[in-house]
């Protein structure tokens, strides 16, 4: 049996850790409360932004003319995949289940016999994935220096995907991220980008016909890079709103273990100090009674 | 809502940037030049260059913002503008204009920057010259 000052050691170590996934758990709690507020604030710009991409589409005549990133290039061999993570650790599954999610797409496009890139974004992602596909990773991006996330990010990331499309290195594009569902339950997801599929409008879709300025295909052409942004943005805003989330609830897992240990060592602690005056005064009785 | 308004919705990537239930007017700088809207103008979808957006509320409110670039909707006299540069005019003061300035020159500088660019990068400084005079 560990001795009692072993014990106490312990203790005191078993506290002092509580007190850390304490703290975290209501940094946390703060963050997502700003995380959430920011996904919020961020939708109507997105929603919007799809509508308007839905209505033009729509009005395009001509298909086989139709941009690259709408239509796709034609073929189906080179998938590439951004997978977005976090920067920062101690966040319970999260980005272990990003990982999953995307390691099991991964395996499927191999199988099929295509090629395979990935863009790794937050650092926690490059380092769980570079040991077996260290070969596949063409680039890693990371935002550890921004404080919040912000447009500007997004739009990099974005850049580097026209850019690489541009000079035709892939046919598919896909992201994975985390989408807040609550502070339990975050959903991987995975989310084809181009060619684009324009998700369901949000509220009415207009019937009657636009007029344009400049033509359509000239309005898609800028704005399809700028939607791509977009898409990375509302994507590192719910893995932002996710990743506090996961945070928070680890942390009060965490908290709780730590207190159920306190005790435990406590009940070890006291019946061990009992057990040695237990012992002691047996061993005075015992030596009164011989004299 | 009184005759003659419509909505107007002013949003960025980051959030909604102005709301207004009842606007008179708007002037845009739109792609191929500027564009008044008034109420029940035909559904347009249309791109900006960097220009200033110009809201008039009555004849004594107006609100004005610079934009760098973005892309409007109306539709059923709601007006939206999604923009991922946009700022309130009262919020630049000529500090900001001036490196905003520098930075667009800098742009200017790079030899391989294609015709399109370079008119817009030409026209937002012009844009931002006039600001600074005023």
């Amino acid at each position: 049996m560990a001795s009692l000052d072993d014990l106490k050691k312990r203790i005191v170590s078993v506290k002092s850790t509580q007190k850390i996934t304490k703290a975290m758990k209501m940094v946390a709690a703060a963050k997502l409360r700003k995380a959430q507020e920011n996904a919020e604030k961020g939708r109507p710009y997105s929603e919007k932004m799809n509508n308007i991409i839905l209505n033009l589409s729509n009005g395009i005549s001509d298909k086989e003319n139709a941009p690259k990133l709408l239509s796709g290039t034609g073929e189906d061999k080179t998938h590439l995949c951004i997978v977005l993570t976090s920067d920062r650790g101690l966040c319970g599954g999260f980005n272990t289940n990003i990982i999953k999610k995307a390691k099991a797409y991964f395996k499927k496009i191999s199988n099929e016999g295509k090629t395979l890139k990935i863009i790794t974004v937050g650092s926690k992602g490059y380092d769980q994935l570079k040991r077996i596909y260290k070969d596949n990773i063409i680039e890693k991006i990371s935002f550890k220096d921004s404080k919040t996330i912000n447009y500007l990010d997004a739009e990099k990331v974005g850049k580097v995907i026209i850019d690489i499309f541009g000079k035709k290195e892939f046919d598919v594009c896909t992201i994975f991220y985390n989408r807040f569902k609550n502070v339990i339950t975050q959903i991987p997801q995975e989310q084809q980008i181009i060619p684009l599929k324009a998700s369901k409008a949000v509220g009415d879709l207009s019937e009657d016909n636009y007029e344009f300025e400049p033509e359509e295909d000239e309005i898609l052409n800028n704005l399809l890079p700028k939607n791509i942004s977009t898409q990375i943005f509302k994507a590192m805003l719910e893995n932002s709103a996710s990743e506090q989330g996961s945070r928070m609830s680890a942390m009060d897992n965490a908290t709780r273990n730590a207190g159920e240990m306190v005790d435990k060592l406590t009940i070890e602690y006291n019946r061990s100090r009992q057990a040695a005056i237990t012992k002691e005064l047996i061993e005075i009785i015992s030596g009164a009674e011989s004299l | 809502m009184m005759e003659g308004n419509f909505k107007i919705e002013i949003a960025s990537p980051e959030k909604m940037i102005f709301s207004e239930q009842n606007v008179q007017e708007v002037t845009l700088p739109s792609y191929e030049g500027e564009m008044g809207i008034l109420k029940d103008h035909v559904s347009i979808i249309a791109f900006l260059k960097p220009g200033i957006v110009k809201i008039l509320k009555s004849p004594e409110a107006i609100n004005s913002f610079f934009v760098e670039d973005g892309i409007i909707e109306f539709y059923k006299n709601n007006l939206t503008i999604l923009s991922s540069k946009i700022v309130n005019v009262k919020d630049l003061n000529k500090d900001k204009i001036t490196q905003l300035i520098s930075e667009t020159e800098k742009i200017l500088k790079d030899e391989k920057l294609d015709d399109n660019s370079r008119y817009l990068a030409n026209h937002k400084i012009d844009t931002l010259q006039s600001l600074a005079l005023n």
